[in-house]
């Protein structure tokens, strides 16, 4: 317990700056958009800080502060960080300044746009730190406000459908878990995250549940499920899983791509965080009950993405199914971990490399989608607005640097060793494998089809012949390599020496394993 | 003390029916400050009574004959809706100031209203409670018939003509509760504590109920609501919608079940499942969720949508009340904070930003308005109240429906699927009006406003009630421990006593 | 045969004697002295004097002690007393309204007239013999009847006073038929010994007969339905004192001796109404009337575009509820009688005073015609909002607190009176469909425009003092009733039952 509130003070940064914004008013642009920018970075800097700060040794929440609010309601405010919190934190905090750069551009109603992707960080902050369900959800569904107006105001001709879409998928799902955590609530009297986990591990919590709420018509272990999937399906919207992500790409795509960047680089990980936060701890007996049609959903969601990314021909729709496909790797690692395993230390050491696996691919997604977005942000401010697979060809010739540092971006999506996609993806693979054998096979194919559609657009958009128009295309600019090296330079550094991530959230995905036993 | 925010808002009326028409620009000054007075008295009482204990404020012998005093008292649960009645009423003259057509006689009738309702929460003697009660009734009618818009002479007289049967449906139950325990006294504590037969208690309770019931919107007896709200002045429909309809679930609290409670219990056979009053209160409650939402989805006038919302959030309320836990009715209690704020600041943007403006309330014709662009503060307010009406957390709405569902997951589970069902419909209408009044068009990054006439700036006394509501709700969503703390013992005083020991 | 003491019967019948007086002397002065004085004046003096004549008179009412003449022929009771006082008052205020009235010259008769009704009422209450009943019951009727035909310019004055004259002289036949049954049962005209006669006896058909023909005799005067049909046309066509003074004094006095009447002569054969338990007697016939009366009334007053019509028929609908309180008969019940009728007596002397200012200026009592009467007459609306809503029975006017008085009087009697609880629940109701037709009065005068180009309503300061007063009273005796409830309570405790 430090003396400082720290995550409180990062939480409310971003807000305080969104109202400052706000107030500096439309006038100076420039003024805007840079208080903007020194607000996320001050941010940056502070995560940065607790990332020194943190021990990777230590069990348990770091950084903690706890006050009392409704006691009547056994809600106290309590927040801390873990290994894979402030691994989002450091995220979010990475991927909030890249959306701002890539929004440079937008000429419309400037203060708004900025006030509302720093209101959104801070909803962000409070997703990954909040230990008890009351301000947890608060923050979960105010992130979907500026999320919706981001994309309804300043996004394409199809925005007014794909927000709306949006907005009503997380709303239904949201109200499913909520409705959810108040039927453990009324028997555990308590919203705390980790008091339901302890719950819930000595086995106590949704047998109680069950007798209190005297359904008769279903048996205990349904009612368990019915509990369950409305959790469930609040988290399953957001990340997206098979078959409820349909919302996905109409959003990525109409977005602007600032705010696309946002999307896929931090609010696509709260869906994942949920699972793991929330999901595994309260409910790892009822998943282990469905495990085999949860796997068949991931499996679903790798290679269906994959495959329907390969056939698309809008950049942005190509890598928001893409998206999809990544995090898919993910779920099916959470499952693979859920898997009860018995006794077997082998399997256990499995289950260490998967959940490793989780949070690297976390990081390293939400890092280099985002600067796949910035990449077509900034081609589509040369090409005027165009970002069709069939517009470009032979770009390499016109704008070299800008072909190598995006070819970049694209091998590490692909998963190349030596890039911080691989190593993310080795590990799950490395872990999911013996413990779901034919789940892990059949997502092989997407790798396979990934490598393909990835290796597709490369060949598409800067190799083949060059068009008359394309001829004057200008290049990365010094401020645009400025930033952008940084950003290449990390995704070399964690492909490289893994560790640098690893070194903190080890001890945190090694606890996070061994709490889930045989129920 | 607080006996004094009757006898001011009286006061303050006749003063502005005495006031000569030469100075009637006075009148919207004195009438403010009548209400922040007002405001300012629940408020210091509020704070000064933490315990939320029952206090005498006065006690007089009235009709000694008949056992009937004029005898106050507040409890928690008053005091919190006292302090509802205050901030209501200030921000009701707020967005009243442009009202120019006999405007002595509207805050007249305004602050009539205000002190009846008053009058309502503070009272314990059940016939002064009634007498406050009706006098509610003959203002509504002319602040509609006057000073309303659509229909307003046909939408007044049915609002009045339902409260009045409304009224009369508890005159009866009352009447008949006070000869059966022997014409001794009409004291709210002396009647609950009176034992009623079971049989009597079962047929009186549904009779008071319902008579209270019918103000508050449960369905199926609504239908005044959404015509009276909609045809009402501004200032009209809030206090309508946000404090009126509240009296009637005070009245059902605090007189049918306190005074019933055993006609709350099984009948002992079932029709078409339903075994007990409770049951069907509370199936009608969820109806009304769910009706009121999925007609405010397809509506085509702004008002009307928000007329509909009323309902619904009103069998979020009555809902409540049927949970018969202590969880369950401090949230229909929090819930009846929450909705008045949310009411008073809905009507204030649809019926004073937009309508006064605009001069249409017609969804389809707004949108090519651009009023997100025309005016952003009250797309703004609206986006808030849109958001907080439907229980977006940190906001009032989402602290009392928590705990209405908790406690409905603890009385009724069956029926939480179709409250979740209302929770979504809930978001989608307002996203559905949200949308098409502000933000509707093409895409408004592109859109040069071409208008050759804008509309009226937002006036600072609309940017003040909107802002006094919105940190209102606020503060209820983000504290709600300081209503619960004043809550909780008032309903675990001995006046509940009958009602907890039903314990069902 | 009893001798009559004299001295006795001069003691008892003073205020009556003092009422005669002032009569005869108003008129001689009027025709005497001031035949060639202004109209106004000429008003103005008579009711002086006949208002000092009737405040003489009660004030020797409320010195006065109890005393009986003959076994009820006469008598003197705190009760009768107080119906008295009332009629009395409810006299003067009639007299001062009629002050700027300008229908007819001849004022003096005019004034001896309602005096001679008011003499004629006094005895009424104060009797329980039933010839000493008919015969009071004549003078008021015939008075009331040239009262109402008094404008002689108006065809539809006449025409209401001869309804009201035909109507009313089949009924005192009918009364009459049936006193005369009665006496043959009991061979004595004294209410007390005609209960001890009656008692015991099973129905037969003609008990049934003096019960029914009584009602049908006292049903006219009260207009109660279906003996309402003179209401409308006399209201509508006498002129405005006359009307609001048969709408309010005659019907204290009739309400009281009526049920006087049938509580104390008809004794024992009272049966009851209540649900499940019906018993034959006169109260089911009672239940009968009321109901009607509450239905009919409330329901055709509906369509009234007529103000006065519209005040007929909800006499009748009022006249419907006070009837209930004969279905209780008790104490308690007559007080709420004798509270709902002296308060309905003072709303309708007010509406009617009202009304014979705005009728000045409009020529015609529509309800339309109350247009903006808000704007025009702030003063007059106020009070008229007050008294329509007393009718309504809102709180907190005295309308509200007498129906509740008398609702739970009806269902305090006894434990299976509460079985008239359906009675109450239709009293109840019809007041609601009431508050429709009430508020259309207060919508003319408060929510419409008033028409183009007519300027503001001036009304005599005179007529504005006693309106005043009269709002006042309403307003005062809802918020504070119990002043002149135990007052009635007390009175009613000490006469017995």
């Amino acid at each position: 317990m430090t003396s400082f509130p720290w995550i409180t003070s990062l939480t409310a940064l971003p807000l305080v700056g969104a109202i400052t914004v706000l107030f500096l008013g439309g006038k100076n642009k420039a003024l805007v958009r840079w208080t903007a920018l020194v607000f996320s970075l001050i941010s940056l800097f502070i995560t940065l800080y607790l990332w020194h700060r943190f021990s990777g040794t230590a069990d348990g929440y770091q950084f903690q502060e706890l006050h009392t609010w409704v006691p009547s309601l056994h809600v106290d405010y309590r927040v801390g960080i873990d290994g894979l919190s402030l691994l989002m934190l450091l995220l979010t905090s990475i991927v909030v300044p890249i959306g701002m750069l890539a929004s440079w551009q937008i000429e419309q109603r400037i203060p708004l746009y900025f006030s509302l992707v720093l209101v959104l960080q801070t909803c962000l902050f409070g997703t990954f730190t909040a230990l008890n369900f009351f301000h947890w959800f608060i923050f979960w569904e105010m992130a979907l406000i500026p999320a919706f107006f981001l994309v309804r105001l300043w996004g394409g001709s199809g925005s007014a459908k794909a927000a709306m879409q949006f907005l009503v998928y997380t709303m239904v799902g949201s109200v499913a878990m909520l409705l959810s955590f108040l039927a453990l609530f009324l028997t555990a009297k308590t919203f705390d995250f980790t008091e339901l986990a302890t719950l819930a591990q000595n086995g106590t919590l949704m047998p109680a549940v069950v007798a209190k709420l005297g359904w008769h018509l279903l048996t205990p272990e349904h009612v368990a499920l019915v509990i369950f999937f409305g959790a469930f399906l609040g988290f399953a919207v957001k990340v997206p899983l098979f078959p409820f992500h349909t919302w996905l790409p109409s959003t990525y795509a109409e977005a602007p791509s600032g705010t696309t960047i946002l999307l896929t680089g931090a609010m696509s990980k709260m869906g994942l965080y949920g699972f793991l936060r929330i999901l595994l701890p309260l409910f790892g007996a009822e998943m282990q009950r469905v495990l085999t049609p949860l796997l068949w959903l991931a499996v679903a969601t790798i290679v269906l993405s994959a495959y329907t990314a390969w056939a698309q021909k809008d950049l942005k729709r190509i890598f928001a199914y893409s998206s999809i496909n990544h995090l898919g790797y993910c779920l099916l690692a959470i499952f693979a971990v859920v898997k009860a395993t018995g006794g077997d230390t082998a399997l256990t050491a499995q289950k260490f490399a998967a959940m490793n696996g989780v949070f690297l691919q976390m990081f390293n997604h939400g890092l280099t989608a985002a600067t796949l977005f910035w990449f077509i942000a900034m081609l589509e401010k040369r090409s005027g607005g165009l970002r069709g697979l069939d517009d470009f060809g032979g770009l390499r010739r016109v704008i070299p640097v800008f072909t190598g540092l995006m070819g970049i971006a694209l091998f590490s999506s692909l998963g190349l060793p030596g890039l911080n996609g691989f190593i993310g993806e080795f590990l799950i693979f490395k872990g999911s494998f013996p413990l779901v054998t034919w789940a892990t096979s059949l997502s092989v194919i997407g790798l396979l089809i990934t490598a393909i559609f990835i290796l597709g657009v490369l060949q598409r958009v800067f190799y083949g012949p060059l068009r008359e128009k394309w001829t004057q295309l200008p290049d990365l600019t010094l401020g645009e390599r400025l930033t952008l090296i940084p950003v290449i330079g990390l995704m070399f550094a964690v492909g490289l020496y893994p560790q640098l991530i690893l070194g903190v959230v080890n001890h945190t995905a090694i606890q996070m394993a061994l709490a889930l036993r045989n129920f | 003390m607080l006996a004094w925010t009757i006898y001011i808002s009286f006061l303050g009326a006749l003063a502005l029916f005495l006031l000569p028409s030469r100075r009637a620009a006075w009148a919207r000054i004195l009438a403010l400050a009548t209400t922040l007075v007002t405001f300012a008295l629940a408020l210091s009482a509020f704070v000064q009574h933490r315990s939320g204990e029952m206090f005498t404020v006065v006690s007089y012998p009235w009709i000694s004959s008949m056992g009937i005093r004029f005898s106050l008292k507040a409890d928690g649960i008053s005091l919190t809706l006292l302090l509802l009645t205050g901030v209501i009423g200030v921000c009701g003259v707020l967005f009243s100031w442009n009202i120019d057509y006999r405007i002595k006689e509207f805050f007249g009738f305004y602050l009539v209203l205000i002190g009846a309702v008053y009058g309502v929460f503070l009272s314990f003697d059940l016939f002064l409670l009634f007498v406050f009660y009706e006098i509610v009734v003959i203002p509504k009618y002319f602040l509609i018939a006057i000073w309303g818009s659509t229909r307003r002479e046909y939408a007044a007289m049915k609002l009045v003509l339902y409260s009045f049967i409304g009224s009369a449906m508890v005159l009866i139950g009352l009447i008949a509760a006070y000869v059966v325990s022997g014409s001794r006294s009409m004291s709210l504590g002396d009647l609950a504590g009176f034992h009623y037969s079971p049989h009597f208690q079962m047929w009186a309770f549904p009779l008071v109920f319902v008579g209270f019931g019918i103000l508050a919107g449960l369905w199926p007896f609504h239908t005044w609501a959404p015509t009276g709200h909609v045809a009402a002045p501004t200032a009209a429909s809030m206090l309508l919608a946000g404090v009126v309809m509240k009296l009637g679930a005070y009245g059902c609290l605090r007189v049918a079940m306190t005074l019933f409670p055993l006609g709350l219990g099984p009948w002992g056979f079932h029709v078409i499942g339903l075994g007990s009053w409770r049951d069907v209160f509370a199936v009608l409650a969820v109806i009304g969720i769910l009706y009121g939402a999925l007609v405010a989805l397809v509506q085509k006038d702004f008002k009307f949508v928000i007329g509909y919302s009323s309902i619904s959030h009103m069998g979020f309320i009555l809902l409540g009340l049927m949970t018969l836990n202590q969880i369950g009715l401090s949230g229909a209690i929090v819930q009846m904070v929450s909705h008045g704020i949310l009411a008073g600041l809905l009507f204030g943007v649809v019926g004073r930003m937009v309508y006064a403006r605009t001069h249409t309330r017609d969804l389809p014709a707004l949108g090519p308005m651009h009023l997100n662009k025309l005016l952003p503060f009250a797309a703004f307010t609206f986006v808030i109240a849109g958001m907080a009406s439907m229980g977006l957390p940190g906001f009032s709405g989402f602290a009392a429906e928590l705990m209405i569902l908790i406690g409905v997951w603890h009385s009724y589970p069956t029926l939480i699927l179709f409250v979740g069902i209302g929770l979504i419909a809930g978001v989608a209408y307002i996203w559905r009006a949200m949308q098409q009044a502000f933000f509707s068009g093409s895409a408004p990054a592109a859109v040069t406003t071409s208008h050759d006439h804008s509309l009226p700036p937002i006036t600072l006394p609309e940017k003040l009630g909107a802002g006094i509501l919105i940190c209102s709700s606020v503060v209820v969503g983000t504290f709600p421990q300081l209503f619960l703390n004043v809550i909780h013992p008032a309903l675990n005083s001995p006046l509940f006593q009958g009602l907890r020991k039903g314990g069902w | 045969m009893n001798a009559i003491n004299y001295t006795q019967l001069l003691q008892l019948v003073w205020p009556e004697i003092i009422l005669t007086i002032t009569a005869l002397v108003a008129m001689a002065a009027d025709l005497l002295f001031f035949k060639r004085s202004p109209l106004r004046t000429r008003f103005l003096i008579a009711s002086s004097i006949a208002s000092v004549g009737c405040l003489i008179a009660i004030f020797r009412l409320t010195g006065y002690h109890q005393g009986v003449l003959l076994g009820s022929v006469l008598l003197s009771n705190p009760v009768t007393h107080l119906v008295q006082i009332a009629l009395l008052i409810i006299a003067i205020l009639t007299l001062f309204l009629s002050i700027d009235s300008t229908f007819t010259d001849h004022v003096g008769e005019f004034v001896l007239l309602i005096l001679l009704a008011t003499t004629g009422m006094m005895f009424l209450v104060a009797s329980q013999d039933l010839l000493v009943i008919f015969i009071s019951l004549e003078l008021l009727s015939l008075s009331v009847y040239i009262l109402a035909g008094f404008d002689k310019h108006s065809p539809r004055s006449s025409e209401a006073s001869l309804k009201y004259f035909l109507f009313g002289g089949m009924s005192a036949a009918f009364m009459l038929f049936g006193f005369s049954l009665l006496y043959g049962y009991s061979n004595s005209t004294n209410l007390g010994q005609i209960a001890n006669a009656i008692h015991g006896l099973p129905l037969n058909p003609l008990l049934i007969l003096a019960i029914v023909t009584t009602v049908i005799g006292f049903g006219f005067k009260i207009a109660a339905a279906p003996f309402h049909f003179w209401a409308p046309d006399v209201y509508q066509g006498a002129p405005t004192p006359s009307a609001a003074f048969i709408a309010s004094g005659s019907k204290v006095a009739s309400f009281f001796i009526f049920f006087q009447v049938l509580v104390l002569g008809f004794a024992g054969a009272e049966g009851s109404a209540t649900w499940h338990h019906f018993q034959s007697g006169w109260v089911p016939v009672i239940v009968t009337v009321a109901v009607l009366s509450m239905l009919l009334g409330n329901l055709v007053a509906i369509t009234q575009t007529s103000l006065r019509r519209l005040l007929a028929y909800s006499a009748v609908a009022h006249a419907g509820y006070m009837l209930l309180a004969f279905v209780a008969h008790s104490e308690q019940s007559l007080a709420a009688l004798l509270y709902y009728v002296v308060t309905y007596a003072l709303a309708i002397l007010g509406i009617f005073g009202v009304l014979s200012v705005t009728e000045k200026h409009l020529g015609n009592d529509k309800i339309s015609g109350l247009a903006g009467l808000s704007r025009r007459a702030p003063f007059l609306s106020a009070c008229l909002f007050i008294f329509v809503l007393s009718l309504a029975g809102i709180p907190p006017l005295s309308g509200f607190f007498a129906k509740f008085l008398l609702f739970t009087s009806v269902l305090a009697v006894s434990q299976g009176s509460k079985l008239l609880i359906w009675l109450i629940i239709l009293a109840i109701a019809m007041s609601a469909v009431s508050l429709y037709y009430y508020l259309r009065i207060l919508k003319s005068a408060f929510v419409t425009d008033p028409p183009e180009g007519e300027g503001s309503v001036s009304s005599p300061v005179l007529m504005r003092v006693v309106i005043g007063l009269l709002a006042g009273g309403v307003v005062a005796l809802g918020c504070a009733p119990d002043f002149i409830l135990n007052q009635i309570l007390q009175a009613v405790h000490a006469s017995g039952l």
